[in-house]
């Protein structure tokens, strides 16, 4: 099979599919050329994520990375949050074929995008934003 | 679960018939067609029966088809030893933006040889314009090659136009014919078509086997050195058994022809207007007119292929889209780029092509499906405000 069962599982039965209407932070990276984008919203009480939904056009990985970042991230606070990286994304799923290691990216990216949006609509500084620039996310794979 | 395979144009099984008629030829019937003694002659003779049988399917003489090992051979062959052969008479060649890899790819490495080649462009259905291919045809211009049926939005060149046209400015003609030999009447005698490609596993055949029409006449070299097989000009031992199967599935598409192309044509007009009237923001690519009979090729707005993909092979439907990530690339298909498509809508394409082991209950399972995979899909899209 091209993707693990955990990616199936994801792909299938996505979790915190949706939007969150005036969420605390959404971020949104990727780009139609090369067929995936993906948007992630959080809301954010004392500094912990309460709550994290995605909405995501793309691949079968795509969609997982996404669903199991929402997952990875809720309850966490955003410093915890900032330590997720896309390799975590991968071993988490269990794998990706190195074709789509690229939809792991995009996961951590939509989710940094989000908090830096947070943190700056609420004037807050986190040491895992620092040099962050959502301008300079990589869209390309 | 049931499983459904809609992907003919990828490969077919191979009908209980055909396998039935190779089996001999693996373990009692094996000898080499080169040999003097009588394993080797019955191997002979069986080699030309087929070939009979997969001439008379294109309508042409059996001392015109060449076995090769297959489609992609074929387009080889025809492109890299016909330049070669008259590249004295010029270095300029024909073809299409929408052809299959192996002609694209053949042309871009005489191209890295000093040949120059067009590529035509397409309309919004696929079609070449024959203005355009009168324009470019220069006085070296050597070689065209166009394609009988696009194997991913089933348009069907006009071949006969594009043949009489290459054989008024003295331009060989070679068309690959790959998803066409089958699907469609053929007829080379009335065609001006001076190569022709053929496959066996498109027209449930075995794999590995294929051919190339060569109008008597035509100048070609050999593509592999060796013996003499093929008539010195395709070394290697023949593949008996995989010739007798082409040969049978040959002998079969004939026959069947007619009842082949009204069934397929069919369940193709029922599964588009179902679909279109089903789903809202799909649009079907290719032609309404001169497509091949079972080809259906769909774009969903705000979805990706791959998805989908995914989707409708945990109900059990196997298809194919032309979607970058199916590809493993970052373009979509460059057939769907060349009739205009926006990336937002390639990405979402899909292709479900029958053949002759659909039903119609088939088709209607899948339109149940789409329906729900497709909404499932554009809920989860930034893309879609449903």
């Amino acid at each position: 099979m091209l993707y693990t069962d955990i990616v199936m599982d994801h792909f299938s039965n996505p979790r915190n599919v949706g939007e969150i209407k005036d969420a605390d932070g959404m971020g949104e990276v990727g780009n139609i050329q090369c067929g995936d984008i993906m948007r992630i919203y959080i809301n954010v009480v004392d500094d912990v994520i309460t709550e994290c939904k995605f909405k995501t056009f793309g691949c079968g990985s795509a969609i997982a990375s996404s669903s199991i970042t929402t997952e990875l991230v809720k309850g966490k606070t955003i410093d915890e949050a900032l330590e997720l990286t896309n390799k975590d994304v991968v071993q988490q799923l269990g794998g990706l074929p190195s074709v789509k290691v690229h939809c792991s990216v995009l996961a951590e990216d939509a989710l940094k995008v989000a908090i830096y949006d947070y943190a700056e609509k609420n004037n807050k500084n986190y040491k895992g934003l620092e040099g962050f620039d959502p301008n300079q996310v990589n869209h390309e794979h | 679960m049931k499983r459904r395979y809609l992907d003919y144009s990828a490969t077919t099984p191979v009908k209980k018939e055909v396998l039935e008629a190779m089996i001999p030829y693996f373990t009692e019937t094996f000898g080499n067609a080169s040999s003097i003694h009588t394993f080797g002659q019955i191997a002979k003779e069986v080699l030309t029966e087929s070939r009979k049988k997969v001439a008379n399917l294109i309508n042409a003489n059996e001392n015109e088809i060449f076995f090769t090992s297959g489609g992609t051979e074929s387009d080889n062959w025809a492109l890299k030893s016909i330049a070669k052969v008259n590249k004295n008479r010029g270095k300029h060649i024909i073809t299409s933006k929408i052809e299959h890899h192996a002609i694209l790819h053949s042309c871009e490495t005489l191209e890295s040889e000093g040949f120059e080649v067009t590529y035509l462009d397409v309309d919004e259905y696929g079609f070449i314009s024959l203005e355009d291919l009168k324009n470019a045809i220069r006085k070296d211009t050597i070689l065209i090659s166009i394609m009988y049926i696009n194997n991913e939005i089933g348009t069907v060149q006009n071949i006969e136009e594009i043949g009489k046209i290459a054989k008024d400015n003295n331009v060989i003609f070679h068309t690959d014919a790959v998803q066409a030999a089958g699907n469609i009447k053929i007829d080379v005698k009335e065609l001006n078509v001076d190569l022709l490609s053929m496959s066996s596993h498109k027209i449930y055949g075995p794999k590995g086997i294929g051919a190339l029409y060569i109008k008597r006449g035509t100048r070609i070299i050999p593509f592999m050195d060796g013996g003499a097989q093929e008539k010195k000009k395709r070394a290697g031992t023949e593949n008996i058994p995989a010739i007798v199967g082409f040969a049978k599935a040959c002998e079969i598409a004939k026959e069947n022809l007619d009842e082949h192309i009204n069934k397929l044509s069919v369940l193709r007009d029922d599964l588009i207007e179902k679909v279109s009237n089903s789903i809202d923001d799909v649009k079907v690519n290719g032609p309404r007119d001169n497509r091949h009979p079972g080809n259906v090729n769909f774009a969903f707005k705000y979805i990706e292929g791959e998805a989908l993909l995914l989707m409708l092979d945990a109900v059990g439907v196997a298809a194919s889209s032309g979607s970058a990530c199916t590809a493993g690339s970052l373009e979509p298909s460059h057939v769907l780029m060349s009739i205009g498509l926006g990336h937002e809508i390639a990405h979402g394409s899909l292709r479900l092509t029958i053949g002759d082991f659909t039903e119609e209950e088939d088709i209607d399972f899948i339109v149940e499906n789409l329906i729900r995979i497709v909404q499932t899909l554009r809920d989860m899209s930034p893309l879609y405000q449903g």
